[in-house]
């Protein structure tokens, strides 16, 4: 059992939100966390933002270019989770593409995690395949950070091996594409999942495209979680450092639609 | 150790959601590359559709003129669509087909590539998008009316630098929401395995060609090899059947834009560090927070901010050097090839022959270069009006 997993004990249906560090800045970044906490949400997710997020939407790929604009980087993300972890025990998560964390050093960077209070980390540009030198790079403190590794609906093939070897919690990508709203989700990442289930029981959140409550609802109902990110990152847009209340109700609404299902 | 590496460079660093397209191509690889069939099929559109082989010329004005070494320049510009793009694009757009893919997308810098993979998704009623970075399609307008003409969609991409790296960022985006039809053309030997292999597998006939072709010349291999690396496929087809050779030197000419000792460069070789980006391990010009560099280069082709693994790998190896050529050279040589030889090549193939220009004079005159003129200069002509200070409307 970790922090991680701890989470989904008792069978609870977790929300995890996503928000991009230093998006407009860091102080916000960590106000949002605690109102995100404070509206129901049961692991955050922070993104490292990065020059070219390939797998991001455009939503996130625009708080990433803000983010870099105001100047923020990974010792100044280490120092605001530093200060929130002090107000929080929420589980705290990096989500990073690999370049930054191979140019910081992944030791010196997972054993910074570590430090500062992060629990877990995706790297979504890093598959199964190339998890080696990260994990085996993985030392010290560090070695408590968990890898949260991904399954798609184009993974049928690969989702036991990669269950096998997941920590934390599986992020279960809904649909093909990048992040961002859908205006309908499909189900075929329900097959996905039960794949899993039959393999090894780790928690599967569901993420990519989730935007409206009943969304939320409908995902939370074929796995234990949901993953929220660009619905949050456009009203930080809208809102920037006023962004805390209209996030806070948001994140409200998603957990009232998620325990009312 | 994941797949695909070249030394410590190269592997497969692609969201979840590709993987199984990847592996996908890379089994049909297996199977197509073996298959003697495929071959006479891919020899046959080389030959009778792309115009292969293409020629060996003897420079002789300029051998003459520079004073040295001997000047061969391998005349990839002369087939058709007028670059060695073609070689790579009959090769996957024949493999996507075999695939049972019906579209094809694809990523273009200068537009080279892009008019390569719109001539082929035409010829074998393929579907076909091109992805383009805005400023690219500022700079190289004719190239985007060429491939609408020829039945394809250019998205222009509006996002980041709006340059050849944020065209790759769009196609890969593009991918990874639609891949049961869809396959991507990759245009260099980048990206994540299997691309770089079979990049560099169908532009080798470049080598295998000029091997060949000196060998019934001079009766000799080649002294030198020179080639514009931007990911590096014309200049790893060149230089790929001779790694062997140690006695053949290979030299790889990046993009140095305004200067190495400036931000506006493109020289990956002489100014970036490793990292993982596009799929791969390799060298990538990078700031100290792993956020990659907006580069500059008057070739659109050349302005990249990453090199093929393969690469990496060669000059790590120290089996390959790279030098670097700045906007100002290219065009001096774009301006005296022209009216040497009388032949106008692509501003990416005159960073090749500027470096020829500063090192043929110094060698003894039995010594052979080869240069590979990877394109033509046509799309160029206005571009370099303007650096000459000519207002000139395409």
């Amino acid at each position: 059992m970790s922090k991680i997993t701890d989470v989904f004990t008792g069978g609870r249906k977790a929300l995890i939100t996503f928000v991009t560090g230093g998006d407009p800045d860091l102080e916000t970044t960590g106000r949002l966390i605690l109102a995100m906490r404070a509206a129901g949400a049961d692991i955050i997710e922070i993104g490292i933002p990065f020059s070219d997020p390939i797998a991001e939407g455009p939503v996130i790929q625009s708080a990433d270019e803000r983010a870099l604009s105001a100047g923020t980087t990974i010792d100044g993300l280490f120092g605001m989770v530093k200060r929130v972890r002090q107000k929080t025990g929420v589980p705290l998560l990096f989500m990073t593409y690999i370049n930054p964390v191979y140019k910081y050093g992944i030791s010196a960077f997972t054993e910074k995690c570590a430090e500062a209070g992060i629990d877990g980390i995706i790297i979504p540009d890093m598959p199964y395949e190339e998890e080696d030198e990260f994990l085996s790079q993985r030392t010290g403190a560090g070695m408590g950070v968990e890898l949260i590794s991904l399954v798609t609906p184009t993974s049928a093939a690969r989702a036991e091996m990669i269950a096998e070897k997941a920590e934390g919690y599986l992020y279960c990508v809904s649909s093909l594409g990048v992040t961002g709203a859908r205006t309908a989700l499909g189900t075929e990442i329900g097959d996905i999942i039960q794949t899993v289930k039959a393999r090894r029981d780790i928690p599967c959140a569901i993420g990519f495209g989730v935007s409206t409550p009943g969304q939320a609802a409908q995902m939370a109902a074929i796995s234990d979680g949901v993953i929220v990110g660009s619905a949050i990152v456009r009203i930080v847009a809208q809102y920037g450092k006023g962004s805390e209340a209209p996030v806070k109700d948001y994140v409200a609404s998603l957990r009232a639609a998620i325990d009312a299902s | 150790m994941g797949k695909g590496r070249f030394g410590r460079y190269g592997g497969q660093f692609v969201p979840e959601t590709l993987m199984s397209a990847v592996i996908e191509l890379e089994a049909a690889y297996e199977k197509y590359r073996a298959d003697p069939a495929f071959g006479a099929e891919l020899d046959d559109l080389l030959k009778n559709y792309a115009g292969r082989p293409s020629l060996l010329y003897y420079a002789e004005k300029m051998t003459k003129d520079l004073g040295g070494a001997q000047i061969w320049l391998k005349r990839e510009d002369l087939n058709h669509t007028g670059s060695h793009k073609i070689n790579n694009v009959l090769g996957q757009a024949l493999l996507a087909k075999k695939m049972g893919k019906t579209r094809i997308i694809a990523e273009t810098g200068a537009g080279q590539h892009g008019v390569a993979a719109a001539t082929a998704a035409a010829l074998m009623d393929m579907e076909c998008e091109i992805f383009m970075g805005k400023e690219d399609t500022e700079r190289q307008a004719l190239n985007v009316f060429r491939m609408e003409l020829l039945g394809s969609k250019v998205n222009a991409v509006q996002t980041g630098t709006m340059t050849l790296k944020d065209a790759v960022n769009a196609a890969m985006r593009e991918w990874v929401s639609r891949m049961g039809d869809t396959h991507y053309v990759l245009g260099s030997v980048m990206g994540p395995h299997p691309f770089p292999t079979i990049v560099r597998d169908f532009q080798a006939v470049i080598g295998r060609e000029i091997k060949a072709q000196m060998m019934e010349l001079t009766g000799r291999l080649p002294d030198a090899l020179v080639a514009c690396v931007g990911g590096g496929s014309n200049a790893i087809g060149t230089f790929y059947d001779f790694i062997g050779d140690g006695g053949v030197r290979l030299i790889g000419c990046e993009a140095a834009g305004e200067g190495v000792d400036t931000p506006r460069t493109a020289a990956t070789v002489a100014t970036g560090s490793e990292g993982v980006f596009h799929g791969m391990k390799s060298l990538f010009c990078q700031d100290g927070q792993g956020q990659i560099a907006p580069v500059y280069s008057i070739s659109a082709g050349l302005d990249y901010p990453g090199i093929g693994p393969e690469h990496a790998w060669l000059h790590g190896a120290g089996r390959a050097e790279y030098v670097s050529v700045t906007d100002g050279e290219a065009v001096s040589a774009f301006e005296y090839l022209s009216r040497t030889e009388g032949i106008i090549p692509a501003i990416e193939s005159a960073h090749a022959v500027a470096h020829v220009m500063k090192v043929a004079p110094q060698l003894a005159k039995d010594i052979n270069i080869v240069v590979t003129l990877s394109g033509r200069g046509d799309k160029d002509v206005a571009a370099i009006a303007r650096y000459r200070g000519h207002d000139l409307e395409e």
